[in-house]
């Protein structure tokens, strides 16, 4: 979707990419209107589909998909095992079960199993949320955005994504290592007898990946005083307590409203805080940092806005965001969260497209 | 050390001392040396004296994170190690170890090379330029975006020392840098190196154990000995004396050659008088045969590959290969990285992938099966394969487990194996650990253990990897006594010199097809690339080894 006057081909920074997705996420996770869900779940296809790259990741989207259309289908099927079924329409009477406390089986009504459908459809609409972004953010390019006083996980992760195509070749590697001594490399007995070369290799691999790390200048920081170390660890913990309640705040329409944006707000300010005190001893530089320009912005914005439009029809008129049960009647097409979903496609024209990765020699 | 040493030196080592807790010995006694600007210094010592001890010691791996015990001082540039950290020194010495890919953190070339840079906190603009001026003198600008794990063994390893390159050190310590390589690759790894000294005027500290392609090019030699003393000096004087020595350098002892030649144009123009005593005393034209193929009657064919093909995926490894295997030969195959003489071999054994074609073997009783039909354990007692890294067939704790475990999955009788071994690597303990020998040592267990079945035809591949001349003669020994005893043995190997100890016939392959089948000398003395130093020395008389022109030179009293 290359229009004249689009950006060059380049990677759109990857946090951007996540504030769409997280933004299109609450979107989903505030209504029960299949037709929004639907939609939202449209806009998320039509974006991945003009913007993902060739990595494997960005092809793994179809599996979020699959996931998403799996959840649907066991939330029904829970529903019909254990659900508490209600309505009016019966559609067909299963021989019921009775235990102590619960009832298994049972009439199964066409409001419940819908209920039971779209409860399912909005959990599949956040996996699918989730997947976007995965497909959309290199994840290696994502942990290089990291404050630095989480560099060093973010390595660990980096290491871990590589070590794993690794063991794989020195599994098969012993197991036909295995058959030249004779044995057929199948079986249960023969798991310990690869297992142990395999461990003993990928232990001597990582000691000698942390050995080059070490030698390359990995881990050099200046020492810190214990008491900057605790007033980060404090700041940090608190912070991400007081981010985690924002967010149930935020997602549960229930709670109260002092707990949700402002506790959120708070919360990673003070994370926010925390990081920097911490990353001050970190002496590190990055390679070529993605920029932050106005595709970014605009992106961002667009999830953003999506989440602001059904939060604020959330608190005008929440009977539009759900699928009305009893009675049962087609849903409400409301025009302020429609509209911010519809936003949220921006991307598939705004943002750059992702550059088409040239391969080495083989 | 003579003179009064420089206290700034790219590397001093005072006394050095290296112990580690569980040996009986120290890996480095009392190691005093010291290396001037712009250096080229190789060290050289048998495998597991404690060379990879004395590089990790220069960037202070060795102690700070082997662990061990370190005596006296190593300082680099004026900086102790005692109180610089391996990360300290990142920015004035690189390291690049044997395995690029085991050394790699992140995934595409661009991004290795600039790693070290953005733990030295290096500003982006900088970072940037530096990278640049990198990748263009290391000639892999092309390969920017490539993914790591997708480049030749060759083209890794020049992006490793380009990763530490970025770091503008003023020293590059490599240990082993080309074992791992196939001559193409280890050619343009050694030629990089010797541009960056010669260009950049870099102090280069590397350990090899194929010193004849870098001892030509050395100031000088660091010889680390069995008891962990360390010697050195200019290269001819340490060759003079050595055991770790090439052909050529063994050739220009024997003839008494003053300077010792180091390289084969050195020799060469030494050799004059030798070439000529070779022909005249023959009376034969200049191409005659100096020596004869000591030849032994080849029994009947063992393993017949006919039209063998294997594809993996959409590439073709092998196409169409026909070769046949009789008893008591003993085959080489040789061919750059990706030529397919492992696919071929594990075709040949049938526990490999085989599109096409037919591989037939004759066992013991005269029946003439398909290999890969056969269940593994059967399979053994026909073709045995010795893998290229071997140390995989063995997982149990002690020697003798896995001699124990051998006479059990090959019905052999107790001890069989134990004695195989004994014969092959006299004098491994019973209680150690497999993992704890030396590569050779490891090697013979294999070979063993592989043996213990009694296969009709054996295969190895690359078994040279990591073996330094002694080990490299010993194994010769074995498989041509092996052989002797009529066995039919093919052996995929890069090592020319080793194909040249231990070959009757050499197989050449490329892209997957054969494209010379003939007895060694013929082959080998007619191939520039693939002659032993000897035959380039001593052509056009036809002679592969020292040995064969011993024979020669007794035989007509010469020189």
């Amino acid at each position: 979707m290359r229009t004249a006057g689009s950006p060059l081909a380049r990677h759109l920074h990857p946090v951007a990419w996540w504030v769409w997705a997280i933004g299109l996420a609450v979107a989903c996770s505030r209504t029960s209107n299949p037709l929004l869900l639907l939609l939202a779940v449209t806009v998320a296809c039509l974006v991945v589909a003009a913007k993902r790259g060739s990595s494997p990741w960005a092809r793994a989207f179809r599996l979020y998909l699959v996931l998403g259309a799996v959840i649907i289908v066991l939330r029904v099927l829970l529903h019909v095992v254990v659900g508490y079924k209600l309505g009016s329409t019966r559609l067909y009477t299963l021989p019921s079960v009775e235990l102590p406390g619960i009832t298994l089986l049972g009439p199964l009504y066409l409001e419940g199993l819908l209920a039971a459908a779209v409860e399912g459809l909005r959990l599949a609409s956040l996996i699918a949320c989730i997947g976007a972004a995965n497909a959309l953010a290199n994840p290696k390019r994502l942990l290089r955005a990291l404050p630095s006083a989480l560099h060093e996980i973010g390595t660990a992760v980096v290491i871990s994504v590589t070590v794993a195509p690794q063991l794989a070749e020195s599994v098969q590697r012993v197991r036909r290592a295995r058959v030249l001594r004779g044995e057929g490399g199948t079986g249960l007995r023969s798991v310990g007898r690869v297992a142990l070369p395999v461990l003993q290799d990928t232990l001597d691999r990582s000691l000698s990946l942390a050995s080059a790390m070490d030698s390359r200048g990995y881990g050099r920081r200046t020492e810190q005083s214990p008491a900057t170390r605790r007033v980060t660890a404090a700041l940090t913990l608190t912070g991400l307590l007081g981010a985690g309640i924002g967010m149930y705040g935020l997602l549960d329409s229930t709670a109260p409203a002092a707990i949700g944006l402002p506790m959120l707000v708070l919360g990673l300010a003070l994370s926010a805080i925390g990081l920097r005190v911490g990353g001050r001893s970190v002496q590190r530089s990055v390679y070529r940092p993605d920029p932050w320009a106005l595709p970014e912005w605009l992106v961002a914005a667009s999830g953003l806005l999506a989440a602001v439009l059904v939060v604020v029809q959330s608190a005008r008129a929440p009977g539009t965001l759900v699928l009305p049960v009893d009675p049962l009647a087609a849903p409400a097409l409301p025009l302020l969260p429609v509209l911010g979903i519809l936003v949220a496609a921006l991307p598939a024209f705004v943002a750059p497209d992702p550059p088409v990765a040239r391969r080495g020699e083989p | 050390m003579s003179g009064p040493v420089d206290p700034h030196a790219p590397v001093v080592f005072d006394r050095v001392t290296i112990r580690y807790a569980d040996r009986p010995r120290p890996a480095l006694r009392a190691a005093s040396f010291a290396l001037q600007e712009g250096e080229l210094v190789v060290v050289t010592g048998r495998t597991g004296s404690g060379k990879s001890t004395l590089l990790g010691a220069v960037n202070g791996t060795v102690p700070h994170f082997t662990g061990g015990h370190l005596s006296g001082r190593v300082s680099v540039f004026g900086r102790d190690t005692r109180n610089h950290r391996p990360r300290d020194l990142a920015g004035v010495v690189g390291v690049v170890r044997q395995d690029p890919l085991a050394g790699f953190v992140t995934d595409t070339v661009e991004e290795e090379l600039a790693y070290t840079l953005e733990q030295l906190a290096l500003d982006p603009a900088a970072m940037r330029r530096r990278v640049e001026e990198v990748l263009d003198l290391l000639g892999i600008a092309d390969l920017r975006d490539a993914p790591l794990r997708d480049l030749s063994g060759g083209q890794q390893q020049r992006v490793a020392i380009g990763s530490v390159l970025t770091a503008s050190p003023r020293l590059l310590v490599l240990d082993e840098p080309t074992s791992a390589l196939d001559p193409t690759g280890a050619e343009e790894v050694l030629a990089t190196l010797s541009r960056l000294v010669h260009d950049l005027g870099l102090t280069v500290l590397l350990s090899e154990h194929r010193l004849e392609r870098i001892v030509g090019a050395a100031d000088r030699v660091i010889e680390v000995h069995d008891d962990g003393t360390v010697s050195d000096g200019r290269p001819s004087d340490v060759m003079a004396t050595s055991a770790l020595a090439p052909p050529v350098v063994h050739l220009g002892r024997w003839a008494g050659w003053d300077p010792l030649p180091l390289t084969v144009r050195d020799a060469r123009r030494a050799a004059t008088g030798l070439r000529a005593d070779l022909s005249r005393n023959l009376g034969a034209p200049g191409g005659a045969q100096v020596a004869g193929v000591e030849t032994h009657p080849l029994g009947p064919e063992r393993l017949i590959a006919s039209a063998v093909s294997v594809t993996h995926g959409t590439v073709a490894a092998v196409r169409s290969v026909d070769l046949s295997l009789r008893d008591g030969e003993l085959a080489v195959l040789m061919g750059r990285n990706g030529s397919g003489k492992s696919s071929l071999l594990w075709a040949l054994h049938g526990s490999g992938t085989r599109s096409d074609g037919a591989v037939t073997v004759v066992t013991a009783t005269g029946a003439r099966v398909d290999p890969a039909a056969e269940a593994p354990r059967t399979r053994r007692g026909h073709v045995g394969l010795v893998p290229q890294s071997a140390p995989d067939l063995l997982y149990l704790d002690s020697v003798h487990a896995e001699c124990q475990q051998s006479d059990h999955e090959s019905g052999a009788a107790p001890g069989a194996t134990r004695a195989t071994l004994d014969r092959l690597a006299p004098g491994i303990p019973d209680d150690h650990h497999p993992r704890d020998l030396s590569e050779g040592q490891q090697l013979a267990l294999v070979l063993a253990i592989q043996l213990s079945a009694s296969p009709g035809a054996l295969l190895l591949d690359e078994p040279t990897r990591g073996l330094d001349y002694p080990g490299k003669a010993a194994l010769a020994t074995v498989l041509r006594d092996l052989a002797a005893g009529g066995t039919a043995l093919a052996v995929a190997t890069h090592d020319v010199e080793f194909a040249a100890t231990a070959a009757d016939r050499v197989v050449v392959l490329a892209e997957g097809k054969v494209v010379a089948d003939g007895p060694a000398t013929d082959i080998l003395c007619d191939s520039p690339a693939f002659a032993p130093q000897v035959a380039k020395v001593l052509a056009p008389a036809r002679v592969l080894r020292l040995d064969q022109v011993l024979g020669a030179a007794t035989r007509l009293g010469a020189p």
